[in-house]
């Protein structure tokens, strides 16, 4: 039986096919991995400064919250406009098209792929931090690990479905992926990587709260530190994303490949 | 040496006339300039309430240091990124023979051929940040200031070139690791804020191992008056050595170039 076109074999093969493909890369990711040292410069720059009092997140609270916002965005890295523009222009979409799968699943076997390879370079990286700061290693509760781990796929999910829709406008605009580089802008002030939400004066933080950004880095970051949050809130907003983004995708998606004409065409 | 020049002319030329037939990507390179240095401006203004300071800095120095910043992310977007991005992509087609065949030296080749005019608006917004930073902090502008300031510029430029090129040459061996200067850019990110904001260890780094406050810090320090001469011995020093150290690299890193194919 299928289900969106998935079964059990499928699953196997792509996840299978797409970690193999990532094992070769894994000097690459080790680098992009090491390129998301930036939550640990602002740590660094937050635990000095004058305005740390105002930030809620106390002691080790704040070597923590830091931390986990690293690992979230390790887990969370989205690429996919990339991956298909170059699909889209060499001409490889035009095979996958043809294939009974919709080619978004092979991209998303491709990001987890890339996410297990990534593991062991990330566990690595916080490993160092727990050897420079060993007051701040905790172990998260079963439960919060659990909760946080879902709330980082949700993060994971958002960030594809948005990315997804950027990519389906490379049927329509060659600038597409210059759109994606506009909103990394907001995503990187307005998520929690540089700054915990806390730190913005109100009038900014109950904007951003409207946007998806804060529930990408801030909210699944919290849920790791072990930071009292509203469970209920943070998982219906990410939800509600979800639902609002995958039917858009589909439908601009579905739109997209009708007037795709292949390149050479 | 006036053969270098013509050559380098003749480069920039063709670069920019290029880039003019992409105009819409100008307009979509200043909102993007707008809105990453509206961001910075926002994030740095976390750090300051009433009377608070960051290692030191009031917030008319730490624009200074964030109008610097801006300054070389400029740089590297209109020099350093198109022209030491594509060596990975030379070594892995092969093409770099092409380059190496040239009756020029293959370096200046591959660090000036190209120009990227898009990252100039940055290096503009970035001049007037640090303009008005220095106007709000009460910067008395001398003429031996403002040479000493330049010349601090040209060393931070020479030191952030000898790195990028440095990483840019070891995919001589390891083609693979092509995004290796993404970890540069990443911590060069920390060149944002005044190098007493980090906590003694990382100022150390950030001095000597990755000299990033030679970028920034240290040329708001001379139009501050806070400079200290040994300190600007220190990032000359570091210039001269890093270059040397980058000029010596590559010409080791071609002894084991061995072209695509084989």
């Amino acid at each position: 039986m299928r289900v969106f076109g998935l079964n059990r074999r499928i699953i196997r093969v792509l996840l299978g096919s797409q970690y193999a493909h990532m094992l070769e890369y894994r000097a690459e990711i080790a680098l992009w991995a090491l390129s998301g040292v930036l939550p640990f410069i602002m740590l660094s720059v937050w635990s000095g400064s004058d305005a740390r009092s105002g930030l809620g997140l106390d002691g080790s609270a704040l070597d923590r919250y830091f931390l986990s916002a690293f690992l979230v965005r390790q887990f969370s890295v989205v690429w996919v406009v990339y991956a298909f523009e170059e699909d889209a222009l060499l001409g490889r979409l035009s095979p996958y098209l043809l294939q009974p799968l919709h080619p978004l699943w092979r991209y998303v076997a491709a990001h987890l792929g890339e996410q297990l390879t990534r593991l062991p370079f990330a566990a690595l990286i916080a490993a160092v931090f727990f050897a420079v700061q060993p007051q701040a290693f905790w172990v998260p509760s079963l439960g919060g690990f659990l909760l946080a781990w879902l709330a980082t796929w949700m993060a994971f999910a958002i960030a594809f479905l948005f990315q997804s829709l950027i990519a389906a406008l490379c049927f329509w605009s060659e600038k597409a992926s210059a759109l994606e580089r506009l909103q990394f802008i907001p995503f990187l002030f307005l998520s929690g990587l540089l700054a915990p939400l806390t730190a913005f004066p109100p009038a900014v933080r109950a904007v951003a709260q409207w946007t998806p950004f804060p529930y990408l880095i801030d909210f699944p970051a919290r849920v790791l530190a072990g930071q009292p949050v509203d469970l209920l809130a943070g998982f219906g907003a990410q939800l509600a994303w979800i639902v609002l983004l995958l039917p858009l995708v589909l439908l601009l998606w579905r739109a997209g490949v009708r007037r795709y004409s292949a390149m050479g065409a | 040496m006036g053969r270098y020049w013509r050559t380098l002319r003749r480069f920039w030329g063709t670069a920019v006339a290029v880039q003019l037939e992409y105009q819409a990507n100008v307009l979509i390179e200043l909102l993007a300039v707008a809105m990453s240095l509206s961001g910075s401006l926002f994030l740095l203004s976390l750090f300051y309430g009433p009377d608070q300071t960051l290692g030191g800095w009031s917030w008319a120095q730490a624009l200074m240091v964030q109008g610097l910043y801006t300054v070389f992310d400029g740089m590297a977007t209109t020099w350093l990124r198109p022209n030491l991005g594509a060596i990975v992509t030379h070594v892995r087609e092969g093409t770099l023979d092409f380059v190496l065949l040239k009756p020029i030296d293959s370096q200046f080749w591959l660090s000036l051929r190209t120009l990227s005019p898009a990252g100039l608006p940055e290096i503009g917004l970035g001049l007037g940040l640090l303009a008005w930073g220095s106007h709000q902090a009460g910067v008395v502008l001398t003429l031996s200031s403002l040479l000493t300031v330049l010349v601090m510029l040209l060393a931070g430029g020479l030191i952030l070139y000898s790195l990028w090129f440095l990483i840019a040459a070891t995919s001589i061996w390891f083609v693979k690791t092509w995004n290796a200067t993404e970890v540069l850019r990443a911590l060069l990110a920390s060149g944002r804020y005044p190098l007493n904001a980090y906590p003694p260890a990382l100022r150390l780094l950030f001095t000597l191992v990755l000299p990033v406050a030679f970028l920034t810090t240290v040329p708001a320090q001379v139009l501050l008056g806070e400079a200290a001469a040994p300190m600007l011995l220190a990032g000359l020093g570091l210039a001269v050595l890093f270059f040397a150290a980058a000029r010596a690299f590559w010409l080791f890193a071609l002894r084991f170039y061995t072209s695509a194919s084989s």
